[in-house]
């Protein structure tokens, strides 16, 4: 049985609205007019103990939404969904003890108290047991190098810093599940690495299962097995990042330095991306013709100083994912 | 010391325990409302003393002297009015960290709950206890015992007044949490705290003793919730509420504290369901 499963969730608000200026303003006061949103409609999928999801989409996608449903946060209009035999807004306080959250732009740390404090409160919050709670922090801070920080109050703290602080905070009664509301949002390089690098032990070494949503496709490059695609509220894809990519944007690109001028290509199947100088850049699709073979033919006819295949940039593969499901934002 | 409460209680406990510790920091807010207190004490005590002078009828309810006392219990407890929702709660609102709410594992409400008493009590403490050194101790020192904040009827009193004054903060803790999930419902603390100003400080007795006001308004005044805050315990701490219209007053103190709580607690219940969380 899966760990998670999720039926046909759906999410419907309503949101006032009203005319711009002084007119709708004095309208808006007798009679409110209301817009339903549909932030999910019908999502569906399951989840098996250890994996580690990536769940991607523009803004407005539902991907928080599905996030906040499956942590217990909100309620959905329709819908089945259990996590551990356990329906998340029925059984609320059973299920939040048992699954860890962090949320990018939020901090759940005490802003004016040191960051021991605030994970003394967290234990007893959850009810840790002591000795239990001093192997587990101190391993935490370890591994996220953050025992430095400890002392130091919450608001003098980076964002980086505080964000490693923040998901000790949320693993500090060893959940068996991780909830990441895009933690990587405004971090630094390093502290991005030390991030990633940290969910990835999480999840191989003591098989915590982990829920993510960012909008930087090198945290789903780095660390998703599975990624799933969410547009206006519904999936558009779910399955290997490696899938996607061959679904959406098979081509590779060649990038050709040459001891000349870089000459005008006609090849089929093989687009001229960038030309300038020395140097060309080709888009061609490797089932039409084998990287070998195109750099072959051009070597042919003119004398190459250094030659690179590569995937186009995930985000351009995402980007283009949105566009041809209409899935932009707006 | 935590490990030994019972485990139900121990996020409550150390929810209370975190905020008072909190609070406790703030030491320039504590002066600075030590110092205005003490400015509208004595500015009060002055008209009050005018007043009797010339209007020594008044006494039947309360003697000058009791009505210092009062003022100087009544500042000194200031942080007691419920006026305003917690400022955590409106920026936790504000933040979206409201969120963190619904993922603990804990009731809600409870929670929130410890969290407002011991934001009141932690800022009356220090208050209360510079107060009580100035107008308690420093004013009969100075030879102006005749302006100073004076000791309970009897024994008795005393006795009483302590859990009266806990319930106090009891109660006061279950009217900020109804302020708390107004802040939650409406998403902004402006309006509720503008409302609750002037009806905390009327009702309480804050602006002027309850036993003040006219006959036929006194027995409203004294069964309505607010009461509970200041008036009842200050009876107790005269001696006018003993014997059994001091467990009336107690019982009206307990009461109002369950009924506010309940109700607070069922429209959280409501607020959180519909709660809805923008952006992120």
């Amino acid at each position: 049985m899966p760990q998670i499963l999720v039926e046909e969730l759906s999410k419907t608000y309503r949101v006032a609205e009203r005319d711009p200026g002084l007119g709708g303003a004095v309208r808006g006061l007798f009679a409110r007019r209301w817009r339903t949103i549909e932030a999910l409609k019908g999502v569906s999928f399951s989840l098996e103990q250890g994996e580690l999801l990536g769940f991607i989409g523009p803004n407005g996608a539902g991907k928080s939404t599905t996030i906040k449903i499956l942590s217990g946060i909100l309620e959905p209009t329709a819908g089945r969904c259990e996590v551990d035999g356990l329906t998340p807004w029925t059984s609320r306080v059973r299920h939040v003890a048992r699954i860890g959250v962090v949320f990018g732009q939020r901090t759940q740390l005490w802003w004016d108290l040191p960051v021991i404090e605030g994970f003394d409160l967290l234990r007893d919050i959850y009810r840790v047991p002591q000795a239990d709670y001093v192997r587990t922090r101190d391993e935490l801070t370890a591994l996220l190098r953050i025992e430095g920080l400890l002392r130091q109050p919450v608001r003098q703290l980076s964002l980086g810093q505080r964000m490693r602080c923040e998901i000790a905070a949320a693993m500090l009664h060893s959940p068996p599940l991780l909830f990441l509301d895009e933690p990587t949002i405004g971090l630094d390089a390093p502290s991005k690495l030390a991030v990633r690098e940290f969910v990835q032990r999480l999840n191989r070494e003591r098989g915590v299962t982990v829920i993510l949503t960012t909008h930087d496709m090198h945290d789903i490059e780095a660390l998703a097995q599975r990624v799933i695609v969410i547009g206006k509220g519904a999936i558009l894809a779910d399955g290997p990042f490696t899938d996607l990519r061959e679904g959406v944007l098979a081509e590779r690109r060649l990038m050709a330095d040459f001891t000349g001028e870089a000459p005008a290509l006609e090849l089929p199947g093989v687009r001229t991306i960038a030309r300038q100088g020395r140097a060309l850049e080709l888009a061609f699709d490797p089932k039409a013709i084998a990287a070998a073979d195109l750099i072959a033919r051009i070597a042919a006819d003119h004398p190459l100083a250094d030659v690179r295949v590569e995937e186009p940039p995930i985000e351009e593969v995402i980007a283009r994912f949105y566009d041809l499901h209409g899935a932009g934002e707006g | 010391m935590a490990a030994a409460a019972p485990a139900l209680l121990r996020p409550y406990l150390a929810v209370f325990a975190g905020r008072f510790l909190q609070m406790l920091q703030y030491r320039a807010a504590a002066i600075a409302g030590f110092a205005t207190q003490c400015w509208w004490g004595a500015t009060k005590i002055m008209i009050y003393a005018a007043f009797y002078a010339t209007a020594p009828q008044a006494a039947g309810a309360l003697s000058l002297p009791q009505v210092i006392t009062y003022t100087w219990l009544a500042q000194a407890l200031l942080v007691l009015a419920p006026w305003n929702g917690d400022p955590d709660v409106a920026l936790a609102v504000r933040t979206g960290a409201v969120s963190f709410d619904r993922v603990r594992p804990v009731d809600a409400y409870a929670w929130r709950y410890a969290a407002a008493a011991a934001w009141i009590t932690a800022r009356a403490v220090p208050r209360a206890a510079l107060m009580f050194a100035l107008a308690g101790v420093a004013l009969p020192l100075l030879g102006l015992g005749a302006w100073s904040w004076q000791a309970p009827a009897d024994l008795s009193a005393a006795a009483l007044f302590v859990p009266s004054l806990a319930l106090a903060v009891a109660l006061s803790s279950a009217f900020v949490m109804l302020i708390n999930v107004c802040v939650v419902a409406t998403l902004t603390d402006r309006g509720i705290n503008t409302l609750m100003m002037p009806l905390a400080i009327i009702f309480t007795g804050n602006l002027l003793p309850l036993q003040l006001f006219p006959d036929w308004a006194r027995t409203a005044l004294f069964l309505q919730p607010f009461a509970g805050v200041f008036d009842i315990p200050f009876r107790i701490y005269f001696g006018q509420l003993a014997g059994a219209s001091a467990a009336l007053g107690l019982a009206l103190q307990l009461g109002w504290t369950a009924v506010l709580a309940a109700a607070g607690w069922l429209w959280l219940q409501r607020v959180m369901r519909r709660l809805q969380v923008q952006g992120g």
